[in-house]
């Protein structure tokens, strides 16, 4: 009555058994790797080796031409956890020092009177993605550019932490109690527009996006007619793009209004 | 009559309880992306609740009732005292302590990723090191139940295994292999992002090694019910188990097909090869074979138990059933349930009926219809069977039972009926808000308010639940005799095959090779696969 009798060819179980798996493993393997690929019309098959290694899903072998390159370039950045956010005093120093060129802009306060992003209390990652992409020529702005070009990373860095480090001020807020608009708290899902508060404030903030609340209305506006033309290509995987493509203009202004009449000092999740 | 009650009561009722928490919130979900309610404005809670309801339902709950269940089988069936009592509570233990780790990230916001992981979504460590104690925990279980049928065997050379421990320790080795491909997923490739050695992440890789998983967990879960409808449900109506041995050839072929067949989780994954995704969705079909031969040897038994009553005729018989008792009540709603679950389950099984159903609400509508339906319902029964030799004292009250059974099944039936419904309109799952003033949904609002009023009544029937169970701990006193599983109309004969393992697991490993290990090696050496890691609940 021991199992080892069982594991012997003479044991009708063992036999019946695993004969009965290996032809059905044989013939379900006939089906999938041989008869299915050859049903389909659309693909080539050099023979059934060809066939075999298709179904079984080993990528072919890529042509010899050069890959086609896209006609812009992309973000390097890769949004992690892993990029700067912790205040270390002596970045913080030193990215003030580098920030006096920028202030003519965005404030000596990092508040912006020229309808520039208010940088005061930024996210850290946010600010060096944007430094990261003007230099790499993966976004474009005839004032901005010039100034990251020079930049290295430890500049990069170190503005960022001196930003993030800036209190974030109140700027200019007209008295407002208008609840906020449908785009913002429940984004289109029809549309597949996810809710703007849910990476950039108000109901959440994700690693990477920027706070909006604040934030000039026409910078907003601006930013998002750019994705949505295609002239703004640096966001990840066409996130933005996708994302104001399908907003109507009168959702771009409900947004960007919204956002720039709300006091920057509302809940992020820290 | 155990001497290990104090072990089974204690991992009952941290099973019912957590099932309790876990069911309100399922409701709560239900409710708030209802047009009942208007949208709570963040998406994050509703994630939380989401992962938090999965992870108790998924892992938590139905590991505690088969590891329970499993010491109180070994226990009567074998007629010897437990082995390893000390072990058994280690293991309780480590479950106690996982579950806990991996709740508090959870609830705190760090760890919304759903209990499927979706990499390359990456939570707090905290919450998968839990899950792994939970496993661990149920590892210990496993080691158990193996060593007290060696020693069972040893004491008794030739005679037939009885039938309860067979299909405990099949269950057992199903679920120690199955857990393998969870394991490995964790340790190999979430846990190390988790931990911030690496910021990128084999999403694809990690989908295969959890697709091991979890089909296969489902006949886990699967386990205590099945072992319920052949070893309890006779006995408790006054009958016999028709066949014992085709008892235990469907749980040899459980222990089989069950595990090399969890690539039709992946039909829409690019990463795997299309033959691979044939021959996974081929032996799917297979899996239905032993549910089949169950359902044909139950019913037989349940005749059995009819004809001995006087019943007649070719339906006749139906009718003289014992009705009244809870366990034929929750025999019978199993059953029904069972069926439409398992008809909807051939869908999603076969390559090309999957593409219209996959990822809307009809794959969970499925799932709570098989598992939350057909399986849980006969965790009731067996907690009802159970309960008086647990706390020796009576279930009094069999109409509050029945009522408890009654809204089980409405409720499910309720809940998953429009909730099968709207997936084939195209309403897809995962999903914390719908807009239901748009007109492209508007249609669909009568049938989620629906399903919601389903979700109300199950909340109803788990609160009668416990009750029953709370209420029998006061009851006075009273013997209820030697726990006894149902006999089967001819002894079994020991047929070697029958008897042991060996050659099934062998099988079941060797398909996993064959199924899983081209797909597995191919991810695994080639470099450039991986993607950016996305961390839940980080510091922005």
């Amino acid at each position: 009555m021991s199992d080892d009798r069982l594991l012997s060819p003479r044991n009708p179980w063992f036999t019946g058994s695993v004969g009965i798996t290996v032809i059905l493993l044989a013939a379900t393997a006939l089906g999938g790797f041989v008869l299915l690929p050859y049903a389909q019309p659309d693909l080539k098959l050099a023979g059934i080796w060809d066939a075999i290694c298709s179904a079984a899903g080993v990528p072919k072998a890529s042509s010899a031409a050069d890959p086609v390159q896209p006609e812009s370039k992309l973000t390097r950045v890769v949004v992690t956890s892993a990029l700067p956010s912790a205040a270390d005093p002596e970045a913080v120093g030193r990215g003030a020092t580098l920030a006096q060129q920028c202030a003519i802009c965005h404030g000596p306060t990092g508040v912006s009177r020229a309808d520039s992003p208010n940088l005061a209390g930024q996210y850290a990652p946010a600010v060096y993605k944007q430094l990261a992409d003007f230099k790499a020529g993966v976004r474009v702005n005839a004032t901005m550019t010039p100034f990251a070009v020079n930049l290295s990373e430890r500049d990069m860095a170190d503005l960022s932490a001196y930003y993030a480090f800036l209190p974030r001020l109140p700027g200019f807020h007209p008295a407002s109690d208008k609840p906020p608009p449908r785009i913002v708290i429940n984004g289109a899902p029809l549309r597949n527009i996810a809710p703007c508060g849910s990476c950039h404030g108000v109901l959440d903030n994700k690693t990477g996006s920027p706070w909006l609340e604040g934030q000039p209305a026409a910078y907003v506006k601006a930013q998002l007619q750019a994705f949505a033309s295609g002239a703004r290509r640096n966001d990840i995987s066409q996130q933005m793009r996708n994302v104001a493509r399908r907003m109507t203009s009168e959702e771009i202004d409900q947004a960007a209004e919204w956002y720039a009449s709300q006091p920057s000092t509302r809940v992020h999740t820290q | 009559m155990l001497s290990s009650r104090r072990l089974v009561l204690a991992h009952f009722w941290l099973a019912f309880a957590a099932f309790g928490l876990a069911l309100l919130l399922g409701a709560w979900q239900m409710f708030i992306r209802s047009p009942l309610h208007t949208w709570i404005s963040n998406p994050e809670w509703y994630y939380r609740s989401l992962t938090a309801h999965g992870t108790v339902m998924g892992y938590v709950f139905p590991t505690l009732v088969a590891m329970g269940f499993g010491y109180a089988i070994s226990e009567v069936s074998l007629k010897q005292r437990l082995v390893g009592l000390r072990w058994a509570w280690a293991g309780y233990w480590l479950v106690v302590v996982g579950a806990i780790m991996a709740m508090v990230p959870v609830s705190l916001g760090r760890a919304s990723v759903l209990y499927t992981f979706y990499p390359p979504l990456i939570g707090s460590p905290f919450y998968y090191l839990g899950v792994v104690l939970v496993v661990v925990g149920s590892w210990i279980w496993v080691a158990l139940m193996s060593v007290n049928l060696h020693a069972w065997k040893k004491a008794n050379p030739g005679t037939s295994v009885p039938l309860p421990m067979f299909a405990n320790v099949a269950g057992s080795y199903l679920w120690a292999w199955t857990a393998v491909g969870a394991a490995l997923e964790l340790l190999l490739q979430i846990l190390p992002v988790a931990f911030g050695l690496r910021s990128t992440i084999d999403a694809g890789l990690s989908r295969v090694f959890f697709s091991w998983t979890l089909h296969a967990i489902v006949y886990f879960w699967l386990m205590p019910t099945y072992i319920a409808y052949y070893t309890i449900v006779p006995r408790a109506i006054g009958g016999k188990i028709y066949s014992d041995t085709m008892a235990r050839i469907s749980f040899i072929l459980f222990l089989v097909v069950a595990m090399p067949i969890g690539m039709h989780h992946t039909f829409a994954d690019p990463q795997v090869g299309a033959g691979f995704k044939f021959i996974h969705s081929a032996f799917t079909a297979l899996v239905a074979l032993p549910t089949l031969l169950t359902v044909f040897t139950i019913c037989a038994s349940v005749e059995i138990a009819a004809r001995l009553r006087g019943g007649r005729g070719p339906f006749g018989w139906i009718k003289v059933l014992p009705w009244s008792n809870p366990i034929m009540l929750a025999v019978a709603f199993s059953f029904v349930m069972l069926g439409f679950g398992g008809a909807g389950g051939l869908i999603n099984m076969s390559y090309q009926l999957d593409t219209s159903i996959h990822n809307t609400q009809w794959i969970t509508g499925h799932f709570h219809l098989i598992f939350g339906g057909a399986i849980v319902i006969m965790y009731f029964a067996i907690a009802y069977d159970l309960w008086p030799h647990l706390t020796g004292r009576a279930l009094a009250d069999l109409s509050l039972m029945r009522t408890q059974l009654w809204l089980w099944f409405v409720g499910m039936i309720v809940t998953t009926f429009p909730w099968h419904w709207v997936g084939i309109l195209g309403m897809p799952r995962r999903m914390a808000y719908f807009d239901y003033g748009d007109p492209a949904v508007a249609t669909q609002a009568f049938s989620v308010t629906l399903s919601a009023i389903g979700g109300f009544i199950l909340v109803a029937s788990g609160g009668l639940f416990i009750l029953v169970l709370v209420r029998s701990h006061r009851a006075p006193r009273e013997d209820a005799g030697a726990y006894r599983f149902a006999e089967a109309l001819h002894a079994p004969v020991a047929v070697p095959a029958l008897n042991g393992y060996a050659l099934w697991v062998a099988l079941m490993v060797g398909l996993t090779v064959t199924n899983y290990g081209f797909p597995i090696a191919q991810l695994a050496l080639r470099k450039d696969t991986s993607v950016p890691a996305v961390y839940v609940g980080a510091n922005p």
